[in-house]
């Protein structure tokens, strides 16, 4: 059994970003005044203060900007090693994503690979993990 | 009268240790009667406390004694005090005490870092950490994905070193082994063995390219930094340091959203405050929590690029104690003990005043650079001796 991971408190905020995958989409806030992804969610936009924000579909692919493999064990029953990567959302200049590279071996993983979404539902919770593309 | 300059007079520091059974704030208390005692000071003059983060409820190894915790048990009448976490990092703390003395609301403040993690993971009844199952604010981006030490996200901006600039795990290892021979010199150290080159290299990972040796580990201890008005500097038995330049600047205050960590931002604005150059350097003390952060502090501060830090470091002559630029002289947190930050500010004093025993270095020494965090926080200053 995998040790659990910890899971997100949803919100107004940031409901979108941790559900949207229910519906396959990976839901980013945007300003619908400058047009600026804004990521973590807020209700206002970080460049021009607009309150007019909205979450929005991104195409669900990216880069990975950097990772690192994780060999230590932080809690109980943490199977290692896997990887912890930073990924640049393709479409949304600016917003970066810690997530999971899975679904490949872990030494597989470089920076500057394609990458897309795949979620991992955890009741109504949608975790955006990432695989490599190709 | 208020205004001026913002002086460190006395430091000290608590026996330091792992799984130490002495209680957080007498250990605080020892530190602070070491500082005292150099400044010739008595609590009766100390009329400001500051420090980071305060008590941390949640986890208590982390931050056992807040500062109004301090002001109670030791009967100091404040009338100026801070303690939190949303401040520059840990050396924040310092720069508070310094606006303060500066703007005239008090005229020696005791700053400082009580650390018990070590002992607070043999006793955890007494001193629990808190998991939650649910996560909320910056590390419901992190967690959920295990990213759950500030190793994994110190270890990817290292990891863009190796593969954008080439960075070798042999180059890294400077740090380590530097922070190792230095340790030896410190009585107070937490690790006095040397740490040879082959033993880093053959060490089992913890988070790529960060191995075992680049992390620090939990310690307990205490470290107090006085600093004092200059207008009450008469009342003061040691040689005063002069902070000659603070910097700590924050965009956003986050741990991926940013292309380069915040140390970058500070190192740079720190010589916008100040007539010193780096040349003038005697000494650095360096944050390094994980042995990159010292890396990327040498770039941010300017003496390499961005990008040049390993090459910098190569070979560790020039970071040596009788190199060009001594870096992390007491240990670092890696050999010293994870004492958070105020141990950069408590050596760079130390090292000025030629107090350093065996580990001091030679020649003249006017000016010092300590930092404290560099990831989504970052303190820089500039201290002198004039």
């Amino acid at each position: 059994m995998p040790a659990r991971r910890p899971l997100p408190k949803l919100d107004d905020v940031n409901r979108a970003f941790w559900t949207g995958g229910a519906a396959g989409k990976l839901m980013l806030m945007r300003c619908r005044d400058c047009g600026t992804f804004l990521h973590p969610p807020r209700p206002v936009c970080r460049i021009c203060l607009s309150e007019n924000v909205a979450p929005e579909a991104v195409a669900g692919t990216g880069i990975v900007d950097s990772f690192t493999v994780n060999h230590q064990a932080w809690y109980p029953d943490l199977e290692t090693p896997y990887v912890i990567a930073r990924v640049a959302i393709d479409g949304a200049p600016g917003v970066f994503l810690t997530t999971n590279i899975v679904g490949c071996p872990v030494d597989r993983v470089e920076i500057g690979d394609r990458v897309r979404v795949t979620f991992e539902q955890h009741d109504e919770i949608y975790l955006p993990l990432f695989e490599e593309v190709g | 009268m208020p205004g001026g300059a913002a002086f460190i007079t006395g430091v000290g520091q608590s026996e330091v240790g792992v799984g130490l059974t002495r209680h957080p704030l007498l250990l605080t208390l020892d530190a602070v009667k070491e500082a005292l005692t150099e400044a010739g000071l008595s609590l009766a003059q100390i009329d400001g406390v500051s420090t980071y983060p305060g008590r941390a409820a949640g986890y208590l190894g982390f931050s056992p004694i807040g500062a109004d915790e301090l002001i109670d048990a030791l009967g100091i009448r404040a009338t100026w005090y801070s303690g939190g976490g949303e401040i520059t990092s840990q050396l924040g703390a310092v720069v508070a005490a310094a606006m303060a003395v500066r703007s005239g609301q008090a005229r020696h403040v005791i700053c400082f870092r009580t650390v018990y993690e070590a002992a607070a993971l043999t006793r955890p009844g007494e001193y629990p950490i808190a998991r939650t199952a649910q996560v909320d604010g910056w590390h419901q981006w992190l967690s959920p994905f295990h990213a759950i030490s500030p190793a994994n996200w110190t270890a990817q901006y290292a990891m863009r070193h190796v593969k954008r600039y080439g960075m070798t795990r042999e180059q890294l290892a400077q740090i380590a082994l530097n922070d190792r021979a230095n340790a030896i010199l410190n009585p107070r150290a937490i690790v006095r063995k040397t740490l040879t080159l082959d033993e880093y290299m053959s060490a089992r990972m913890i988070s790529t390219p960060l191995c075992l040796y680049d992390c620090d580990r939990f310690t307990d201890g205490s470290t107090v930094l006085i600093v004092s008005a200059a207008d009450a500097l008469d009342e003061i038995a040691c040689t005063p340091i002069r902070i000659a330049a603070m910097a700590g600047v924050v965009e956003r205050h986050s741990w991926d959203q940013s292309e380069w960590m915040s140390c970058y931002p500070t190192g740079a604005d720190l010589w916008q405050r100040t007539d010193y150059e780096r040349k003038d350097v005697a000494t650095a003390q360096l944050y390094d929590g994980f042995s990159f952060q010292a890396i990327a502090w040498l770039e941010a501060l300017g003496f390499c690029r961005p990008g040049e830090g390993g090459a910098f470091v190569e070979g560790g002559r020039r970071i040596a104690r009788d190199g060009e630029l001594p870096l992390n002289t007491a240990g670092g947190q890696i050999g010293a003990g994870r004492l958070h930050g105020f141990g950069f500010a408590h050596e760079a004093v130390v090292q000025l005043r030629g107090k350093a025993g065996l580990r001091q270095i030679a020649g003249e020494k006017r000016v010092a650079v300590c930092t404290s965090g560099g990831g989504p926080l970052a303190t820089a200053l500039l201290l002198a001796r004039d």
